[in-house]
């Protein structure tokens, strides 16, 4: 791969073939979107099997670098959490443009460009070195989706992209700040340099606050997370794939590759914080989730409660934290999103989101059902799914740090359950009451292809996650280490009573008689 | 040895092909495929099983993939063969090998079989996952496997809502015993620094005394990660607190109800006490606490099952009281009691619930024990087999002749109570109260069902039967109904003829009716012999030898104590259904409020809905439409947006709605301000 400008290409194809879809007709565009995704689909798996992952490797691979103007420089490269976040957008991109073939009919072209600008635009945000480089990535990659759900959404669109567009351009405010200020302080805008570089605590502060206004819209944190069930209800179907499985993923990304290696010191003070929001959402979304009637802000509420274990995992500062909420980020982009193209498919047939107007699908659809159970299953973190193993991770990496914040967080497993379930049960199970309903087909084999892939991907990752956490393994160290100086004490402080006599083992005598 | 490893997957391989093949495979390979997957499981279990009982057996580990890695936390799939995992292999095998070959004739007319043979084996899978586990993560996920097929199980008449409703009250009680096990493994991570069993087993004494953080006070380590583990045991076992599910279940087909509400996987929670005994022997307070769980849910349990008319009701509360029993042995330090009563309960419980599904079969799925009476006569083999389970269940024996199955595992658990002294004494004592119900409520059901005069035809079950000659569904039963006139009575049979179930579900209830014969009789001395039962569970769980002496020689009045209660249970029984049948109403009468309480179950379900299902609803809705509609939109994007509307034409302008110029007037800005930063 030597000098070979791989992640360059990655961006172009997208790009050209974007242009190029503006021209075409409107099943032209359709295959050159497929095409463009698929070739960068097998970009990627390039880039996976050439990522050096054993120890000792350089962190940051494929590199590229060369000066525009001034301090701006087109530099990128990417570690492996980068990878795994590339990997998830280039898998998930061909599965959105495949389940968009006929359910969009209204200005293919437009539509097909702008996915492939926003596929373009993501493995930017993921493979930027450069701090403004970056910036601009992670901000015009919201462009197309305001168009997406603007021009393709439902019937409130309107608002739900204004919504969307106030909460974002709020933080972006202030991060632009906060990079503006650094750039100047350090001297760099090079990300991996300023990943080392020691601001004073007392300004991390507000460094820190600054972008958390960006990263938390974008995860989206309770309070600010209203904006995501409005833009996932108006999206079309493979807009909210893309929202729930790669945008939201950049509020993460945000939090391990700026606010923790840049401002430990802050991160720790404010460890309190991320943790009270996290604790709250959890529990306050998923009691939302438990009473919605529409099927797709349920899952747009599900994701808020996953998302806030994506933070206690990453503030936890340990490794299995910080491992688990990557997990959970892929798992949330692969599951929610099957989750999302789930709703699609019966909303392709009945044209409506209302849970009450389904029923007894398992009866005139099964193979839906089985993998809509899966997915419901693997969203619920299930053991041998995705779900469990960041899910896990993730809560026993902030045990460590909290018995509470650990306590609270994990009832997630039971309403998870409660409202994923209550949804199955009124979609799938049940008698079939309604006449339309009743004549659903089950699916295509098109509908067939979009969700058998991801089946695939979310068991492997459950039964075998090493394939996954080997890649981020010596970034996730390096980020450890870096934090290790502001690690907040635990709550546990194991203290060890008097030694008891090794030859009273476990096996028999003495204990007997004591009770 | 790799026989555990087809052991383990060939269920899991015969789930997916059945599974997936359904419609294709059709039911009869389906069936074929996953039954003699299950019977080959079970006979290389026994070999294996019988190692161990003749001292040959060693334990060990076979691996068979890495699963996660992070840190110092290293979890592989392996599976760990030892006197407990043995004694475990052969009941979840025998118990599923059997009620797979049950199912062949129960669920013959079910339009969807190989489904339903697919979730069983997948059950089955899972269950061996679990008791394989050498760690506890792997433990998990067999934990959380068995979970799912229970809901799958329960909810497989997806049609009616009573499944559906019981399947996700199943699953989600379970996620709340669940809840204790995850914060256990994670305290366990913590304290020991890795979750392989055997690593924190030989770890465990060294902890004795520390303390540890939790929750903002200080704790003794071993008591709060045992008893974090234990309420992960708590739900998967019904035990007082979390077993509403388990009653509840009963929605799902008979064989269910059999291998996995009674034989196998409800007893996963005292396989992990025992698993983890060395652990639990740490902590005098989580055993206390393990106790008096066990024997509050032994006497909860028996209450209630004296007032079910539901015949499967009744075996279900009856398993819930005998898994009390078990824990309280575990909890009292006999942990050897503790499985054996877990190994002959296996088959006598397998075999009480086939042999209800039996009568069920017979009486057209009606499971009301009202409308039952006088079946001695006309399923025989039926009734014999429930009488050999009746029998087991109530401990009927002779001291050093013979006995049937409960009567070595129950009463060995209440002299190890008794030997054990302080709150076991207490334990005893509602043990030996526990088994008076339990003789009382298992006779109660001999004798609705099978003494007694018909009382058939005012089921409505049996009512369709007789009037639905050329019905939708296709029973086998209408050939008969079709020969008697159509007008029954309100009493007696209705013209109805019960007949005896075909042989593929003879044969189960065969096999068990040994095994609740015989299987207390042959293995007590390897179970809970002082000298043998050291040998034989060869460290595998903590086995107190001193313990096993004593419970052999406590006070004659405590050896027949379990005998005189059980008689007197019978005596009662016997005078309240057959001699005065008048009894059971003026008892109702007379103690109206106590016998609405039983019969309500105590009001437990009433109350979690009060302070749990409604409220949680309730402030679901209240967090939409006042928190985030109410304040956070309204106060945040929308007040916003109102002032921008108010702020003047420009502004409104502004406001356009064209998501493009948004978009447009945004990225002039951050370019303008990119370049000012980078050039200046």
């Amino acid at each position: 791969m030597n000098g070979f400008p791989i992640l360059s290409i990655m961006l172009a194809v997208p790009m050209a073939a974007a242009i190029a879809c503006l021209y075409a007709g409107a099943d032209n565009a359709r295959r050159i979107a497929l095409g463009a995704t698929l070739i960068d689909f097998a970009l990627g798996i390039v880039l996976w099997l050439n990522f050096d992952a054993a120890m000792g490797a350089p962190q940051w691979q494929f590199v590229e670098y060369s000066q525009i103007f001034g301090r701006f420089a087109w530099a990128l490269g990417i570690d492996g959490i980068a990878l795994m976040l590339i990997m998830l957008s280039v898998f998930l991109m061909p599965i959105c443009i495949l389940a968009s073939w006929t359910s969009i009919d209204k200005r293919v072209g437009e539509y097909m460009a702008a996915f492939l600008l926003m596929e373009a635009l993501m493995i930017g945000v993921f493979a930027a070195q450069d701090l403004f480089l970056f910036y601009i990535f992670f901000e015009a990659g919201l462009i197309p989706m305001y168009l997406i759900i603007g021009i393709w959404g439902g019937v409130d669109r309107i608002y739900a992209s204004y919504k969307f567009f106030l909460y974002t351009l709020f933080g972006s405010v202030l991060m632009l700040i906060a990079m503006l200020w650094m750039a100047r302080e350090a001297n760099t805008t090079f990300i991996p340099t300023l990943m080392n570089y020691d601001f004073d605590p007392q300004v991390q502060i507000l460094l820190f606050l600054a972008f958390f206004a960006s990263f938390a819209v974008k995860m989206p944190m309770w309070p600010v997370h209203t904006w995501l069930p409005d833009a996932h209800v108006q999206a079309p179907t493979a807009g909210s794939v893309i929202l729930a499985g790669v945008l939201l993923k950049m509020g993460g990304y945000g939090f391990i590759r700026f606010s923790l290696p840049m401002f430990p010191e802050a991160s720790a003070e404010l460890v309190w914080l991320i943790l009270a929001l996290s604790m709250i959402a959890v529990v306050y979304t998923s009691l939302v989730a438990l009473v919605q009637n529409d099927m797709k802000k349920l899952i747009a509420y599900s994701s808020v409660a996953h998302m806030a274990i994506v933070t206690v995992g990453l503030f936890a500062f340990n490794r299995q934290g910080i491992e688990g909420a990557m997990m959970i980020m892929l798992s949330h982009g692969l599951v929610s999103g099957a989750l999302f193209l789930c709703v699609g498919v019966i909303y392709d047939r009945l044209h409506t989101r209302e849970i009450d107007r389904y029923g007894g699908l398992a009866i005139n659809m099964p193979k839906y059902a089985i993998l809509f159970l899966f997915f419901t299953m693997a969203s619920i973190g299930l053991p041998g799914t995705s779900g469990f193993v960041g899910e896990f991770l993730s809560l026993m990496g902030i045990y460590e740090v909290s018995s509470w914040a650990a306590l609270v967080c994990t009832t997630g497993i039971i309403l998870g359950a409660g409202y994923m379930l209550y949804l199955y049960r009124r979609i799938c199970y049940g008698d079939l009451t309604k006449d339309d309903v009743r004549a659903m087909p089950d699916m295509s084999g098109r509908e067939m292809w979009l969700l058998a892939p991801i089946a695939a991907v979310v068991l492997w990752m459950g039964v075998y996650p090493e394939s996954f956490l080997s890649p981020m393994r010596n970034d996730v160290g390096a980020l450890v280490a870096r934090l290790e100086r502001a690690k907040p004490l635990g709550d546990a402080q194991l203290a060890a009573g008097k030694p008891v006599a090794k030859a009273e083992a476990h096996k028999t005598e003495a204990h007997g008689s004591a009770h | 040895m790799n026989a555990i490893l087809f052991i383990v997957f060939l269920p899991l391989v015969a789930a997916i092909i059945a599974g997936f093949g359904n419609r294709v495979l059709g039911n009869t390979v389906a069936k074929s495929l996953t039954t003699g997957a299950l019977f080959v499981s079970c006979l290389l279990s026994w070999p294996i099983f019988l190692s161990f009982m003749g001292g040959t057996g060693h334990a060990e580990v076979v691996p068979v993939l890495d699963f996660i890695k992070s840190g110092n936390l290293d979890v592989s799939w392996a599976l760990r063969v030892d006197t407990l995992t043995a004694v475990m292999l052969v009941v979840i095998t025998t118990v599923s090998a059997l009620v797979h070959l049950y199912s062949w004739g129960y669920m013959d007319e079910d339009p969807d079989q190989p489904r339903f043979f697919a979730y069983l084996c997948l059950f089955t899978f899972a269950m061996l996952m679990l008791v394989t586990a050498d760690n506890l993560v792997q433990m998990f996920f067999g934990w959380e496997g068995v979970g799912l097929a229970s809901y799958l199980l329960i909810g497989f008449w997806f049609k009616k809502p009573s499944a559906n409703a019981a399947a996700i009250k199943a699953f989600v009680v379970n996620r709340v015993g669940d809840l204790g096990f995850m914060m256990g493994i994670f305290g366990t991570f913590l304290v020991f620094g890795t979750i392989s069993i055997p690593e924190i087993l030989a770890a465990a004494p060294g902890m004795a005394g520390s303390t540890i953080g939790f929750l903002g006070y200080r704790f003794d380590t071993m008591t709060v990660l045992c008893l974090l583990l234990f309420v992960g045991a708590m739900g998967k076992s019904a035990q007082l607190g979390l077993h509403t599910w388990l009653p509840d279940a009963m929605e799902g087909p008979t064989p269910v109800s059999a291998l996995i509400h009674a034989a196998t996987m409800v007893t996963a929670g005292v396989f992990m006490v025992c698993r983890l005994s060395p652990m639990f022997e740490m902590s005098p307070t989580a055993l206390g606490f393990v106790t008096f769980i066990g024997a509050a849910t032994c006497f909860f349990a028996a209450t209630v099952g004296t007032t079910q008319t539901d015949i499967k009701r009744v075996i279900a509360y009856s398993t819930c009281s005998q898994l009390g029993y078990m824990f309280f042995a575990a909890g009292v330090g006999a942990y050897g009691a503790a499985m054996f009563h877990l190994f002959t309960h296996a088959f006598f419980k397998a075999l009480l619930f086939l042999g209800a599904g039996s009568v069920i079969h017979a009486m057209h799925h009606e499971q009301d024990m009202r409308f039952y009476g006088g079946l001695r006569k006309e399923i025989p083999l039926t009734f014999w087999a429930m009488l050999a389970g009746t029998l087991a269940i109530t401990g009927v024996g002779i001291i050093n002749v013979f006995g049937f199955a409960g009567f070595y595992s129950k009463d060995g658990i209440l002299e190890a109570a008794f030997a054990a002294g302080g709150g076991g004494k207490v334990a005893f004592y509602i043990g030996i109260f526990a088994a008076l119900l339990t003789s009382f409520y298992s006779w109660r059901l001999m004798f609705l069902t099978f003494w007694g005069k018909p009382r058939w035809a005012a089921s409505e079950h049996i009512q369709h039967a007789l009037h639905d000659a050329h019905g939708h569904d296709d029973h086998a039963h209408d050939d008969h109904a079709h020969d008697d006139h159509h007008h029954a009575p309100a009493t007696g049979t209705g013209g109805y003829h019960p007949h005896e179930s075909p042989l593929t579900m003879l044969i189960p209830l065969g096999v068990l009716s040994m095994g609740a014969i015989f299987a207390g009789f042959l293995f007590h001395h390897s179970f809970i012999d002082a000298e043998h039962g050291a040998a034989f569970w060869n460290g595998s769980i903590a086995f107190n030898t001193h313990l096993m002496h004593a419970m052999h020689e406590v006070p004659l009045w405590v050896k027949l104590a379990p005998g005189i209660v059980m008689l007197t249970g019978l005596f009662i029984a016997w005078r309240a259904y057959i001699v005065n049948t008048d009894i059971p109403e003026k008892f109702v009468a007379q103690f109206g409020v106590l016998y609405d309480f039983l019969l309500n179950k105590w009001y437990f379900d009433q109350l979690y809905n009060l302070i749990f299902v409604k409220p949680a609803f309730a402030i679901g809705r209240f967090f939409w439409k006042r928190g985030d509609q109410g304040t956070i939109d309204r106060f945040g994007p929308n007040g916003l947006a109102a002032l921008v509307v108010k702020g003047g034409q420009y502004s409104a302008r502004l406001q356009s709605g064209y998501l493009a110029s948004y978009a447009f007037v945004m990225l002039i800005g951050l370019a303008a301000a990119a370049t000012w930063a980078m050039t200046r």
